[in-house]
């Protein structure tokens, strides 16, 4: 068993006198590990090109680790400019020759076929993303694999459906596809990524993050044994270079990126003055809004999911919190109690609701800005749950006494960190959520429908939720305003990201 | 108990919090998907099984079917040591004197229904009546039934003083009140007479008479939880939780522990603040018992119907 840190624990009272409700104590739950034993995992892997696994030209590897143990898992190749090439003339090559010409209803069929193959094997890909990237098996079994396999369903479906799409046009593929993923749901991007480009009948160069190489690689095993013809989608694993590789590559015909607003720009301007399309999913700083009539516990439910889901490593994440002043001690109190609840620890075990941190970097960057909340003068509270001495982790941390110019309520932390803030009038709050560079996602909780109409169609984000936070569907196009990016992600306006229309 | 300000605050019950049916079905299967295996399911079923109220509560009950029932209740299963005895017994105020009779001094309570039990269609004074035969029988623990109708028809300050008169004629036997749940449809309706039931005098709060479908689900009892949580937190005083009906197997009963666990936390893990009001359960946590010991799940033969 490693060390494990147990933190005080706070025995304080409630405002009225009234001893605070003891959570974490008593009754413990017993390790409910997820088995290993059935996943199969090699020790290295090679660039997926051409329909074959190819060594890397520099014979580079990278590792990959576990967050949670930071045991090394597999050895990954490390793609250069002469890689990139190869397989974006094998994506050419296989677009011009094979994949432009097959009748849609085929297309479909591969499609279909890959989506069918990752439900077999959901348990498999299930743990080991939790053991690549950190997140919780119960996110993963649950949430992540059958998404990914819905996307794939769903834009099967629309393949040979596309002139109905766009009533009155003759939409056309594109070409060839480079594509950049993130960390966070690594099989899930593949899977938002990859579907809709081949049932619009576009070949695909993808790069997976390079802490989270591992499902995309098994995705590519995948690909190879449905027998979609070689070359149509290619997997080459590396750095952020390996990435710049594919974005200036002058045969690809559209970039799409999700990641990082920092690196957005570079390559909006890496792209601009060519002919490449291009479709941004980048960063957020979600307002999550409760309101005095909103049902509070659920409300409470509401925000602790948008922002520990994942570990707050969630572009859509609802990273502010703005309760209306009347109801902002109770809503504190249920958000404190909440916390107390969730429970900090191996990504592998079935009760574990916040996994580990999926890098030490992006460890350091939350513990960067939990100092700079505490520097700014922002009150911070975490919870008291033990955490494993070793591996990268963090307790669910609330700011409050956090001000709209506090750098904690402005930029984006991308870990379990919570900023809070109170309000008074709906003007103010619709004011205050959109003034962000972000654009991506909100939450509004009100139990009056008609509150609800009239504020989301003030709210300038892509995504708004009303009662409920981090729902995806793939019938649901996905994607931001401003600084979070454009074009969308899911739906029928997934399609025209890769379409000339 | 802490020292808290008296100060009796009864709240306008027409405005009582807003819940959220969607919210409160995500939260409850979330306690669902929570993994209970090896010390902690140990811990937990004996902790079900001491939390139970052995319940008949049959038209065709007779003396004979409560003594076997009493001699379930202290003798569950004599091969298996150190098992915890049930709460206590819940049957109908005719079977009172008889149960007392055969619990004799052991620590299991009895609990009778009354005021006109199932449906409470009775006029005030037969409920009373009801009430004080009961206790006088040697009741310790009375689960009384709101007025459903008059609830619906909004006539709240009724309900309220109805269950005050109710407690009143309790004396020292604790006050279940059971909100009928499945007859009340929403949850805001269950939010607001379990409001009621406690600024009123209640004990516990207590889901279903098990007579009407649906008894109890783990939504309802989270909203019944989320309830008992404001008001302990508004008036420092802890109400206990009754859900009745419908749980039948260990794997469900460790899933309302789960909740109970997360929402009211360490202090309300005891058979003062938590009942099951069942009757087969016991059986299957038995099962369930003996399979950790032995690894092999014995067939339902070897467990005593009474």
């Amino acid at each position: 068993m490693p060390a494990v840190t147990k933190k005080n624990k706070k025995t304080s009272s409630n405002s009225n006198g009234v001893p605070k409700l003891k959570f974490n104590s008593g009754w413990e739950y017993a390790p409910a590990p997820e088995s290993k034993s059935h996943i199969k995992l090699k020790d290295r892997y090679d660039l997926f090109i051409n329909g074959k696994f190819v060594k890397p030209s520099s014979g580079k590897y990278f590792e990959t680790i576990n967050p949670a143990t930071e045991e090394k898992i597999a050895e990954i190749a490390e793609a250069n400019a002469a890689d990139v090439d190869k397989a974006v003339k094998a994506a050419r090559n296989a677009y011009e020759r094979v994949w432009k010409k097959m009748p849609a209803t085929e297309r479909a069929k591969y499609v279909f076929r890959i989506s069918r193959m990752i439900q077999e094997r959901a348990r498999e890909f299930a743990v080991i993303e939790s053991i690549d990237g950190g997140k919780t098996i119960r996110e993963s079994r649950d949430v992540d694999i059958p998404l990914a396999a819905n996307h794939f369903f769903y834009y099967a479906g629309w393949a040979d459906k596309l002139e109905y799409a766009f009533p009155g046009r003759v939409p056309s593929s594109l070409g060839v596809a480079g594509q950049i993923i993130p960390w966070n749901f690594p099989l899930l991007m593949a899977a938002w990524k990859i579907a809709p480009a081949l049932a619009t009948g576009n070949t695909v160069v993808l790069k997976p993050a390079e802490t989270t190489p591992l499902t995309a690689l098994k995705l590519a095993e995948i690909i190879q044994e449905s027998g979609l013809p070689e070359g149509v989608v290619n997997i080459i694993t590396g750095f952020g270079e390996t990435g710049a590789d594919i974005v200036n590559h002058p045969d690809i015909d559209k970039i799409a990126f999700t990641g990082s607003t920092e690196v957005g720009k570079i390559i909006q301007k890496a792209v601009a003055g060519s002919n490449k399309k291009i479709t941004l999913e980048l960063g957020g700083k979600a307002a999550n809004i409760i309101f005095d009539d909103a049902p509070l516990d659920q409300a409470v439910e509401g925000v602790i999911n948008g922002i520990y889901f994942n570990q707050g490593h969630v572009c859509c994440a609802g990273s502010r919190l703005f309760v209306q002043e009347s109801v902002y001690n109770i809503v504190l109190r249920k958000l404190k109690d909440r916390i107390e609840t969730l429970i900090v620890g191996d990504p592998l075990d079935k009760n574990t609701d916040i996994g580990a941190i999926n890098s030490k970097t992006q460890l350091e960057t939350i513990n960067k800005y939990i100092s700079i909340g505490k520097k700014e003068g922002a009150e911070m509270y975490q919870s008291s749950c033990p955490i494993p001495g070793k591996g990268f982790f963090c307790r669910p941390t609330l700011f409050t006494n956090v001000a709209q110019s506090n750098r904690v309520a402005q930029e984006e932390i991308f870990g379990p960190v919570l900023a809070i803030q109170t309000f008074r009038t709906d003007e103010e709050v619709i004011e205050k959520a959109n003034n962000t560079p972000y654009g991506l996602s909100a939450g509004v909780w009100t139990d009056k429908g008609s509150k609800i109409f009239n504020l989301t169609t003030k709210m300038r984000a892509g995504v708004v939720w009303a009662n409920t936070y981090n729902k995806f569907d793939p019938t649901s196009p996905f994607g931001g305003y401003k600084e979070s990016g454009f074009g969308r992600e899911g739906g029928l306006h997934g399609l025209s990201g890769y379409l000339k229309v | 108990m802490p020292a808290v300000k008296e100060r009796i605050i009864v709240p306008d019950f027409r405005s009582s919090p807003r819940v959220d049916q969607a919210g409160i079905e995500e939260r409850a299967s979330r306690f669902t998907k929570r993994s209970i295996k090896k010390e902690s399911k140990v811990e937990g079923l004996k902790l079900v099984l001491s939390m139970i109220d052995l319940t008949t509560l049959e038209g065709k009950d007779t003396p004979g079917k409560v003594k076997q029932l009493c001699y379930k209740a202290k003798h569950l299963l004599d091969t298996y040591e150190g098992l915890p005895t049930v709460a206590a017994v819940c049957v109908y105020p005719s079977m009172v004197r008889v149960a007392k009779k055969s619990l004799g001094d052991s620590d299991i309570k009895i609990a009778s229904v009354a005021t006109a039990f199932p449906s409470g269609q009775a006029a005030m004074k037969v409920k009373i009546e009801d009430t004080r035969f009961a206790v006088g029988e040697g009741a310790d623990e009375v689960d009384m039934v709101i007025s459903r109708g008059k609830f619906l028809a909004g006539e709240y300050n009724f309900v309220f003083d109805e269950i005050a008169a109710i407690k009143e004629a309790c004396g020292e036997a604790r006050l279940k009140v059971i909100l009928e749940t499945g007859e009340l449809s929403t949850f805001d309706k269950v939010r607001r007479a379990s409001d009621i039931a406690m600024h009123a005098g209640a004990d516990f709060i207590k889901t279903s008479t098990g007579k009407v479908q649906p008894a109890a689900t783990i939504p309802v009892t989270l909203v019944m939880l989320e309830a008992i949580r404001d008001y302990y937190y508004s008036t420092g005083k802890m109400i206990g939780m009754k859900p009745a009906g419908g749980i039948s197997k260990s794997k469900l009963a460790l899933h309302y522990l789960v909740m109970l666990n997360e929402v009211l936390g360490e202090d309300w893990m005891n058979n003062h603040w938590f009942r099951f009001g069942a009757s087969s359960l016991a059986n299957d946590v038995l099962m369930q018992l003996v399979k950790e010991k032995t690894g092999v799940y014995q067939s339902g033969d070897y467990f005593a119907i009474d």
